[in-house]
């Protein structure tokens, strides 16, 4: 059983992340507990994806727009001097459920290309929408100004206060989807994935349960667009850009869809790769393209399917 | 054997100029094995397709039970009690064995808004999907990845999963098909202990196996029921010893 190895393989990813901060301060290298911050916020992000396009075989290809609701619900209550992490954060995973149930409620009807391209269409929409709001900041974005408050209980200011915080929501995002995806409500997303017709025939609807997936889905990574906003002290447009989209949903691939680690390993690595590429050409993006292509042909299930211990179901 | 608990009547399913099913009537008893057999592509398939929901008549209707189903879709017929296997094996194939017919039993045991408890675990879906296993034979391959289970053995699961429904009506596609002789014997076998307390519609080509397990059987060439009958008449059957009977034997 893969009992042992799996747990082993947890316990060595939590203790490096819990480590990572007073290792980086010692070093002078704090860069790295940002970077890390960053990752664990796509991890959310990407897990969220993981839910509906790797145990559902719905492949949205419009995650970003829940991402710009919900930091655009922290920076729109902020420009607005409402300052609670409660509201903001409250405001910004529901907004993102109320969306992706409208988007989801359209675009389930459809499956393959369709799918594809109507989830685009409407995150297209809401970047322009973004790009066309005067009073925050337009193309431009906007700064915020203070982060998320909670009754003086943490203070986000502190970058090692906010990124235990993340590491916290990150495994609970993680476990979350893990849960999910093994109940019988997973059981019935996956099953509908795997057979549509059998599904049928032995009496599922798959269409309310894809949207539940869906809404829930949306409603996780608005709560990871929150943090990004904080994370940044900064939202724009760019956060809801098709390409953001595609790095999302490039992270699950990469991870090894339908994994529960999966998400984390997919950002860590498409994140630190860019930014050491980053760091060494400015063409980085040359150097990419190809490694993920090569890793996609070689690691067919992905990074967590040649670790043991991540290869569940 | 009581009243029909299937009535169709006046069929009707063009596929552009192509009728598949030309004005079908066609009754099932409660607790009978009634055979449907034809030569290829006389629209047995499109037929039961429109019986299982899966496809939508131009015309006519069907009364399960007394009541029209007739716009019912697929898993609303499956609650009412239809169950189906498929011409071309239909199962979930990256599952186990024990986990596609708890999958079947889950189906039917109320709602799936259950987010938390882990589904594989609970005694509720796997006890009750082993019990199936055991009867249907494949007990020992509880465990086996559906994909890796041998063609007869796929086709065993697929018919455990539509008795995991608990039917009042199963709805065989062609059972045998592709097996070789001693699956082949093993499923006829199996299908024969079902008589009596199940109600069965059988579509297949394989003659042994209909003559043995039917009780009734109706003939459809062209979209058209030309003969309905016991095996005995039917194997007398002047008109369908020309259309169909002759050609095969």
């Amino acid at each position: 059983m893969p009992g042992r190895a799996r747990i082993l393989l947890w316990s060595a990813v939590i203790a490096l992340l819990i480590l990572l901060p007073p290792v980086a301060e010692a070093l002078k290298q704090t860069f790295y507990i940002d970077l890390l911050r960053r990752v664990m916020i796509f991890a959310i992000a990407a897990a969220s994806l993981n839910l509906i396009l790797g145990y559902g075989g719905m492949i949205s290809f419009g995650h970003a727009a829940y991402l710009g609701i919900g930091a655009y619900a922290v920076g729109i209550l902020a420009f607005h001097g409402v300052d609670s992490g409660w509201m903001q954060w409250g405001t910004a995973i529901a907004a993102s459920a109320v969306v992706a149930a409208v988007i989801g409620a359209v675009s389930i009807r459809t499956s393959g290309i369709y799918f594809i391209m109507i989830t685009l269409a409407f995150t297209q929409m809401l970047y322009y929408l973004g790009m066309s709001l005067e009073v925050y900041g337009r193309d431009d974005g906007m700064r915020i100004k203070t982060h998320s408050q909670f009754w003086g209980l943490i203070d986000l200011a502190d970058p090692v206060s906010f990124y235990y915080l993340v590491l916290a929501l990150m495994l609970a995002s993680l476990y979350l989807v893990h849960r999910l995806a093994n109940s019988r409500f997973g059981m019935v997303l996956r099953a509908a994935k795997s057979n549509e017709a059998r599904s049928r025939a032995i009496g599922f609807s798959p269409y309310l349960y894809r949207l539940a997936a869906f809404v829930i889905a949306g409603a996780l990574c608005g709560l990871a667009g929150a943090l990004l906003a904080n994370h940044t002290a900064y939202i724009s447009p760019d956060f809801m850009h098709w390409t953001r989209s595609g790095e999302i949903m490039f992270m699950v691939i990469l991870g090894g869809i339908a994994t529960t680690a999966g998400p984390l390993f997919g950002a860590f690595t498409l994140l630190v790769l860019e930014t050491l590429l980053a760091g060494w050409t400015e063409h980085w993006q040359v150097y990419l393209g190809p490694l993920l292509i090569l890793s996609v042909i070689f690691f067919r299930r992905g990074l967590a399917g040649i670790l043991p211990g991540a290869r569940d179901a | 054997m009581s009243g029909a608990l299937l009535e169709a009547r006046g069929l009707r399913k063009s596929f552009g100029a192509l009728r598949a099913s030309d004005g079908i009537d066609f009754d099932v008893l409660e607790g009978e094995t009634h055979a449907v057999i034809g030569p290829n592509g006389a629209g047995k398939t499109t037929f039961i397709s429109q019986l299982s929901g899966d496809l939508r008549p131009d015309a006519g209707s069907i009364r399960f039970s007394g009541e029209d189903v007739t716009a019912l879709r697929a898993p609303a017929r499956s609650r009412m009690g239809f169950a189906r296997s498929f011409q071309i094996t239909s199962i979930y194939r990256e599952f186990t064995a024990l986990e596609n017919v708890a999958l079947a039993v889950q189906a039917h045991a109320g709602h799936s808004f259950r987010f938390w408890k882990p589904a594989r675990s609970e005694r509720a879906l796997r006890d009750p999907a082993r019990a199936i296993l055991d009867e249907v034979g494949l007990g020992a391959r509880a465990e086996v990845i559906a994909a890796n289970l041998a063609h007869g053995e796929q086709r065993q699961l697929e018919v455990a999963m539509a008795l995991a429904t608990k039917p009042r009506l199963l709805l065989l596609d062609e059972p045998v098909a592709g097996m070789g002789n001693d699956e082949t014997q093993r499923m006829v076998t199996f299908l024969a202990s079902l008589k009596g307390r199940q109600t069965i519609i059988l579509v297949e080509h394989d003659m042994d196996a209909v003559f043995s397990l039917a009780d009734r059987i109706s003939v459809l060439v062209y979209g058209r029921i030309i003969a309905t009958g016991s095996p005995q008449e039917i194997r007398v059957n002047a008109e369908v010893r020309r259309a169909y009977l002759g050609e095969d034997a």
